[in-house]
């Protein structure tokens, strides 16, 4: 599962939803995988804003993955100019093209995949699975 | 005419096979009425909004969206999610997304994002407030009971994948719906309140033995000024529709 789908979820016990111990789940013993797919720059700059980024921070910390700003990035940082044309003398001819920053966000919310491991809730400890990149989220009857 | 996502891998030994249902679903997102709904509510430039699916099946109906999210939504920067109690519905459905979504490459067309698939009940995982658009094609055939949920460990596992008794039953949970066919509508229903965000929207597939406008009605009445409407209808016999397609939102 994509690092970016665990911004959106929680532990599914009905008692740590409005607890905000109850998110981010934390990975344990999580073997990571890489899958590749294309970059869509505009995508990644208006998914940002739906970022929980604390709790992004604390889910490369976590995985050891390299460490994330302290803030959300601006959308200007998500482009550099590439090419500019200087004798044109206006700015018709300069292009942009995502910023490494950029490609470092895409690589990480969307190319980086837990492949096996669990997720832990903060709030109760209950570990769900997630094998073959599937999490795993019904509870046991008795934690319903 | 949008195409059909491809669902030729399926196993519809275990897996709800698209149906007529199915169908209704897809006709009524790309209706101009609820794309120009959904454009003026998620317009350019906005936050992406989050889509889920609950109850993916084979992933025909998210693969479609994830795959026309520029007709439905006037934009491709989309995020897409979906959620079954069948893990191999989960399988299948990440597979008809990658499908669907590399046909559109194919022709130059950009796609939506799909996130993932989880195993679990409903909209239990999501965080509250981070469903922008949610569509269900629930259970809704009366039936005396309720089918058992898959228990825990038996959630996936390479290792059991023939078992006739565990495959019906999840064919089971994928349309019996209790009674009035409403036991797991209601559960959902209960639960958009707190998993839509404020511009949050959900398309809930009824039948007409679910009692369709009592239905509107009853959500009509919750606290925080709810809208329900009728906003797509399958299956004319005799005057009735069979199907039809709530729209579910706060103005
Ligand atoms: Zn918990």
């Amino acid at each position: 599962m994509k690092l970016l789908t665990i911004n959106f979820l929680t532990c599914a016990r009905k008692t740590c939803k409005s607890t905000p111990a109850s998110f981010p789940l934390h990975p344990k013993e999580a073997e990571l995988e890489q899958v590749e797919t294309e970059m869509n720059p505009l995508f990644l700059r208006n998914i940002l804003p739906r970022l929980d980024w604390e709790a992004m921070r604390m889910l490369t910390t976590e995985l050891g993955l390299p460490n994330l700003p302290a803030e959300t990035p601006a959308p200007e940082e998500l482009v550099v100019a590439t090419t500019t044309d200087l004798d044109a003398g206006n700015g018709d001819d300069r292009a942009s093209g995502p910023s490494q920053m950029a490609r470092d966000l895409h690589v990480l919310l969307m190319e980086t995949s837990i492949a096996s491991g669990k997720l832990v809730c903060g709030n109760c400890g209950h570990e769900y699975a997630v094998k073959e990149g599937i999490a795993n989220f019904l509870l046991p009857s008795h934690m319903v | 005419m949008l195409p059909t996502p491809s669902t030729s891998h399926v196993n519809y030994d275990r897996i709800y096979e698209p149906a007529e249902d199915s169908y209704l679903l897809l006709d009524t997102l790309v209706l101009s009425t609820e794309t120009a709904f959904l454009k003026d509510r998620f317009p350019p430039a906005t936050p992406s909004p989050l889509v889920l699916e609950v109850g993916t099946g084979s992933g025909v109906v998210l693969a479609f969206v994830t795959a026309n999210a520029e007709t439905i939504f006037g934009r491709a920067d989309i995020a897409t999610i979906g959620t079954d109690v069948n893990p191999f519905a989960c399988e299948a459905t990440a597979e008809t997304v990658r499908v669907a979504v590399t046909e559109q490459a194919k022709v130059g067309k950009a796609s939506g994002r799909f996130c993932d698939c989880v195993t679990g009940d409903l909209s239990t995982a999501l965080k509250h407030g981070s469903v922008d658009v949610l569509i269900f094609n629930p259970p809704y055939v009366p039936t005396e009971a309720l089918p058992e949920m898959p228990t825990h460990s038996e959630a996936l596992g390479s290792a059991s994948r023939d078992n006739f008794e565990r495959d019906s039953r999840l064919l089971a949970l994928s349309y019996a719906g209790g009674a009035d066919g409403m036991e797991t509508t209601d559960r959902l229903l209960g639960q958009l309140p707190d998993v839509l965000s404020k511009r949050g929207v959900a398309y809930v597939l009824l039948c007409k033995q679910n009692r369709p406008q009592d239905v509107l009605e009853r959500i009509r009445e919750w606290l925080g000024g709810w809208h329900a409407d009728i906003v797509g209808t399958s299956g004319k016999k005799a005057g009735w529709e069979r199907l039809c397609i709530l729209r579910i939102w706060r103005p």
